[in-house]
């Protein structure tokens, strides 16, 4: 595999430990197994919406004349249609579909650093690091775009009818809180603020992280090191950071 | 510290292998497309669901096999990731079957 760095330490044999278990090194074999378990946190999560969400009742009304309302879980494609600049203009999942393509351009670029870091080329490294965490930004500043805008709500709002104290009262609610929005059950909010959050803040890592690699490049710590094996591991979280993005883009944006 | 600095021999690229992830790129870049004219054009309901279901899951082959370069790692490596996560797309009909029966009690 001319892919993998060495895993047998010279001067070592076999059965003095001197081979890695599956032929990765220590660090990128506990990386896969950092990943698997945040896998299933992932997981966890997007079941428990999927739980949630099937135990509601489905819009099952014309597309033309859905409103936001309580009783049923909201079209997606209703809720997030607002793109930045263009108030008042509806373009259904046009902002999200920016923020797919800019993280996976963002991941392309993370593996293209990670094939220049084979051939120790540390100009192309810098480059594509340069790259992949402008993409992480861009990313981390689309969706604080898209979260205020949830925040906020719609110019209209949403009017409910409520009993109060035994009456019976109207009231507007605008965007979204943890307690109550106006896009639909209360359960809507929330998931869309912990699993689009738990993944925005895997993002936010992710920069930072490679902000550390792009940083320890340009100070030459892996030229000294003879090898760029922490561009791969970083790589692999930051593809993974790509990879749950698909699972949330398809079970919260389109399904 | 200039004088520190190790002897790095710097390799060309590899272009073949820099044409393949290019080609991944935008195979992620069509069925993601391909994904956007189907939520508009679908009606809401099972079908429309399982193209996104297969369509994700198409795009998390190629990132995991490609991107993160499972595909050419040791077998014992890709399976000690791949069937763990099989018990995932298990809890995950269950616990969707279940929601279904909720709703059914409901409303």
């Amino acid at each position: 595999m001319a892919h993998s760095t060495a895993t047998t330490a010279p001067g070592e044999s076999l059965w003095d430990g001197g081979v890695s278990p599956m032929g990765v090194s220590y660090g990128k074999l506990m990386m896969w197994f950092f990943l698997l378990s945040d896998a299933f946190t992932f997981s966890g999560l997007l079941i428990t919406y999927g739980l949630v969400r099937s135990s509601h009742q489905a819009y099952n009304g014309a597309a033309e004349a859905f409103t936001f309302s309580h009783d049923y879980w909201p079209v997606p494609e209703r809720v997030y249609e607002a793109v930045p600049f263009l108030h008042g203009v509806t373009l259904p999942l046009v902002f999200v579909g920016i923020m797919t393509f800019v993280l996976i351009m963002s991941s392309v670029t993370m593996v293209l650093a990670v094939e220049a870091g084979h051939r120790m080329d540390r100009a192309a490294v810098e480059k594509w690091m340069l790259w992949t965490i402008l993409g992480g930004i861009t990313f981390l500043g689309c969706q604080a775009w898209e979260w205020t805008h949830f925040i906020v709500g719609t110019d209209a709002g949403t009017t409910i009818k409520e009993f109060v104290n035994g009456d019976l009262v109207t009231r507007v609610i605008h965007g979204a809180n943890l307690h109550e929005n106006q896009y639909g059950p209360p359960d809507f909010a929330d998931f869309f603020f912990f699993i689009t959050g738990f993944h925005g803040f895997h993002v936010f890592s992710g920069v930072l992280f490679n902000f550390l690699i792009y940083y320890n490049t340009v100070t030459g710590v892996y030229d000294r090191r003879g090898h760029y094996e922490m561009v791969e591991k970083v790589g692999l979280y930051w593809h993974f950071v790509d990879l749950v993005w698909v699972f949330v883009f398809t079970f919260f944006y389109l399904v | 510290m200039a004088h520190d600095e190790p002897q790095v021999t710097v390799l060309p690229p590899d272009k073949e292998k820099i044409k393949k992830l290019w080609t991944v790129a935008l195979i992620l870049l069509v069925i993601t497309i391909c994904e956007f004219i189907v939520a508009f054009t679908l009606h809401h309901g099972p079908l429309k669901t399982s193209i996104f279901v297969v369509m994700t899951i198409v795009k998390a082959a190629y990132i995991v096999g490609e991107f993160m370069h499972l595909r050419y790692e040791a077998k014992l490596l890709m399976w000690s990731i791949l069937i763990p996560m099989s018990f995932v797309v298990w809890m995950l009909v269950a616990f969707v079957y279940e929601g279904m029966k909720i709703s059914l009690v409901r409303w």
